[in-house]
């Protein structure tokens, strides 16, 4: 394969097209994470200014923010509790009916996940509210709360999809277990609390995650069933409309430390099922030195892993870029100072300048062509025409399509000089060249 | 005098809609016997079985054990333990908590439940694995703790379903022992259910071979072999050749068969009374042909060896007569030489040796 690959070239191309994707994923990423440590008011990389986690305090301080997020974490719960159960009971009954009923049913129940999530959040408003008129409530009643009518929205689709979760795992379920616990004396019960949900466990772990996430992130169905309260979403999307700062940055920081911590130690719990279940673990080096066993064991690498978080947030905190960025404002004004100095400086000399001749004609250091004066028609001039003089003309090109250059050579000139031609194809086009001299 | 390990299935029909996967089995099993099930895969043998220990209920007809009617009876009230076709062992619980599970769920305390999980480890010869996990057995070793974890209930009747299929054949053969000793030690009624004629003739004290949801045959496996009742357990159970034709003469006991191969004479099965011109088939066992040498013999067929396949211990010629084939099988004793094919043979049996039986039920053979 390697070989095939060197002869073609593509091992290169591979190589680069990984880097590239690479880039891709994971460029923003990063670009945002180094934002969050520069003192520059809006969230950039160059200039580079000072060093800071100042971000990180000014987004704890931002009050809405926070509050936001404590009424996610609210929510997240209260949809993870009501979901998980919600779904597997779906699943459960999915799998007991009939295979006819089950695709009906297994239709009905997707629907939520379907359905886009503003309709959802107009829908449960609407509905909710129609509930609580049917009720009599006031509009100070929990019909009329953001966090309840939150909740209620997002466990219509939330709950589906813990359902699939457990549809997956039940997929894998072999029922004859379940038969074979009865048949051991296992009451149903007793079969479905020691048989089947030690096997549903980590699909109840993994659906709870999910819908702690769903949640979290949810936006669009939100948005609408908060009302005039906020949740962390919503706080942080009405914030990035008014304008961004670095505090967000600081937050895309913190998401990605927690996700890698989480993900780190996720992986080396799957390691070491892996390595226990293969039962290669007892021939593993790893695991019979009790120091690097402890060390590659989930808890040990979450300790770690939190620890040197704890370390950095102490360092973080500990951290005070006010010098720095004393420095850079006196930076700053001295740059200030200075140009104001060379400004001061060159009024002064012009007025000098002028005050000898007043009638001359602005100084040839004030031509605004990019050019200098190189291209200016009015330096080639041997005699200085009177005005208008060429040296103000502002474009670029020194007045090689100023239609005004032009207009002498229509006219019968007075004194034709070639040199003062201005046309850049010197006299090529010059009708007046072709003409037999007088 | 009935015990409270007999079995009784009395005219049980299970239909699933129109299908009928039992139909009217009625047979009594006796305490402490080794009763085995055998036909063909998809006859219904586990839906008896599953029958039998509570997970279907009969369409018709009762199943009675000890006496007792167990139409209301929820499976885990029932004194039977099955054994399921692919074990069912619990994959997150270790060895000893497997075997533990039924004293588990009837309350007994962790300590007791260790100590008669251990016990039984010690009764299927697997002392000290109690603390491993399920997957890091080997086969025959999951095959004993399922049967240790079915015995932890201390059942009446133990229900086996095809338990051995999944295993290898030296390890096959040496769990029929086995399973014959665990039952002859614990003298529990054993219900076993396979589709392998060599198990249930080894194992049994009586087989009920079924074909498509019939029971055609119960018998001691002797007279299963020997004495065949129907056609389908003639060519069924055990090797058989068949020859079919109509009866010319039935007297006695005996039929006389006008077969393509010539007039021929068996017994006739059952003391069924033929009627001449009856279609019928007669069938005889391979090991029940010989190669003639005189001609005194009342049952003589003249073919043409096609081949002969060696096996070690018995030697196997197919022989052709007219569009039939018939096999011969002659132990291998260091006397017999080698039949070259094309040569001629003439072919001899007893009719003591040979079964005469009416046609129905044949297009179900081989099914
Ligand atoms: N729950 C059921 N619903 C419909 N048909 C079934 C059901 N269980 C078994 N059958 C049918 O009954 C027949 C016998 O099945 P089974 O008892 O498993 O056969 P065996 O164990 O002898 O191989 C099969 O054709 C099978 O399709
Ligand atoms: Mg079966």
């Amino acid at each position: 394969m390697s070989g095939s690959s060197k002869s073609t070239g593509g091992g290169l191309f591979a190589i680069g097209y990984s880097l590239l994707f690479f880039a891709f994923l994971f460029g923003p990423l990063i670009i945002m994470t180094i934002t969050a440590f520069n003192s520059s008011s809006f969230p950039r990389i160059t200039p580079w200014e000072c060093f800071t986690t100042d971000w990180f305090g000014a987004l704890i301080r931002d009050q809405r923010l926070m509050s936001g997020l404590s009424t996610s974490v609210g929510i997240g719960i209260g949809v993870v509790a009501i979901s998980v159960p919600l779904g597997l009971a779906g699943a459960l009954a999915l799998s007991e009916v009939s295979p006819r009923l089950r695709t009906a049913l297994y239709s009905v129940l997707i629907i939520p996940i379907l359905v886009p999530g503003v309709v959802l959040g107009i829908s449960t408003i609407v509905f909710w509210g129609s509930v609580g008129r049917l009720f009599g409530g006031d509009h100070g009643g929990i019909f009329y709360n953001g966090t309840f009518l939150t909740l209620a929205g997002q466990v219509t689709f939330i709950a589906a999809y813990a359902m699939l979760v457990f549809i997956a795992r039940l997929q894998r379920f072999d029922p004859t277990l379940t038969e074979a616990a009865l048949d051991l004396g296992a009451t149903p019960g007793q079969a479905f609390r020691k048989i089947l949900m030690p096997f549903l466990g980590p699909a109840i772990g993994s659906a709870a995650f999910m819908a702690l996430l769903a949640s979290f992130e949810n936006y669009n169905t939100t948005v609408f069933t908060i009302l005039s309260g906020n949740t962390f979403t919503t706080a942080l999307a009405s914030k990035v409309r008014l304008g961004t700062d670095p505090s967000l940055s600081a937050l895309a920081v913190i998401i990605i430390a927690v996700t890698l911590i989480g993900a780190m130690i996720n992986e080396a719990h799957n390691r070491r099922q892996e390595l226990l279940r293969t039962g290669r673990a007892s021939r593993s080096r790893l695991y019979t030195n009790p120091v690097t066993r402890w060390l590659t064991h989930p808890a040990g690498i979450g300790i770690i892993l939190l620890g040197c978080a704890a370390a950095l947030v102490y360092a973080g905190s500990e951290h005070d870029s006010r010098a720095c960025r004393a420095d850079l404002i006196e930076q700053k004004r001295a740059v200030q100072e200075r140009l104001l100095q060379e400004q001061r400086q060159r009024i002064e000399e012009q007025k000098r300048l002028q005050q000898p001749s007043a009638t001359t004609p602005p100084q040839p250091s004030n031509n605004p062509s990019p050019f200098g004066g190189a291209f200016s028609p009015g330096g080639l001039a041997p005699g200085a025409a009177p005005a208008p003089a060429p040296s103000t003309n502002p474009s670029p090109f020194g007045g090689a399509f100023n239609p005004s250059a032009l207009a002498p050579e229509a006219a019968p000139a007075p004194t034709p000089v070639p040199s003062a031609n201005p046309s850049p194809f010197g006299n090529a086009f010059n009708p007046g060249s072709l003409q037999p001299k007088p | 005098m009935t015990s409270n390990k007999d079995v009784v299935l009395d005219h049980v029909s299970i239909r699933f809609g129109a299908y009928t996967a039992v139909d009217n089995a009625f047979l009594t099993i006796k305490g402490g016997e080794f009763f085995s099930f055998l036909g063909p895969s998809g006859c219904g043998k586990t839906t008896l079985l599953r029958c039998v220990s509570g997970f279907v209920d009969p369409t018709e007809g009762r199943v009675l054990i000890g006496g007792k009617d167990m139409r209301d009876v929820s499976p885990n009230k029932r004194p039977t333990a099955l054994i399921f076709q692919n074990l069912a062992l619990f994959p997150l619980m270790s060895v000893a908590e497997n075997i533990a599970f039924p004293l588990e769920v009837r309350g007994v305390g962790r300590k007791e439940r260790r100590k008669r999980a251990d016990e039984l480890l010690d009764m299927i010869a697997l002392p000290g694995t109690g603390d491993k996990k399920v997957h890091e057995l080997s086969g025959g070793q999951r095959q004993r703790v399922a049967i240790a974890r079915a015995l932890a209930v201390e059942p009446d009747i133990l229900l086996l379903d095809e338990p051995l299929s999944a295993l290898d054949l030296k390890l096959r053969q040496h769990m029929r022992t086995e399973l014959r000793a665990i039952q002859q030690r614990v003298g529990l009624t054993f219900i076993y259910i396979t589709h392998d004629q060599g198990e249930a003739l080894t194992m049994s004290d009586r087989v009920a071979v079924m074909n498509t949801g019939v029971i055609e045959q119960v018998d001691a496996p002797e007279a299963v072999y020997n004495r065949p009742k129907t056609a389908f357990v003639a060519s069924f159970v055990g090797e058989n050749n068949a020859l079919s034709g109509k009866i010319a003469s039935a007297e006695s006991g005996y039929a006389a068969l006008e077969t393509p191969a010539g007039l021929l004479h068996g017994v006739a099965a059952g003391g069924r009374h033929y009627k001449p011109g009856d279609a019928c088939i007669l069938f005889v066992r391979p090991e029940r042909l010989m190669l003639a040498r005189d001609n005194d013999s009342v049952n003589r067929i003249v073919g043409t060896l096609e081949k002969e396949e060696f096996e070690g211990n018995i030697r196997i010629a197919h022989v052709r007569i007219g569009n039939a084939m018939i096999r011969i099988s002659r132990v291998n004793d260091g006397l017999s030489a080698p039949l070259a094919p094309g040569e001629n043979v003439t072919l001899a049996f007893s009719p003591d040796n040979a079964t005469v039986l009416p046609v129905s039920s044949m297009a179900e053979v081989d099914a």
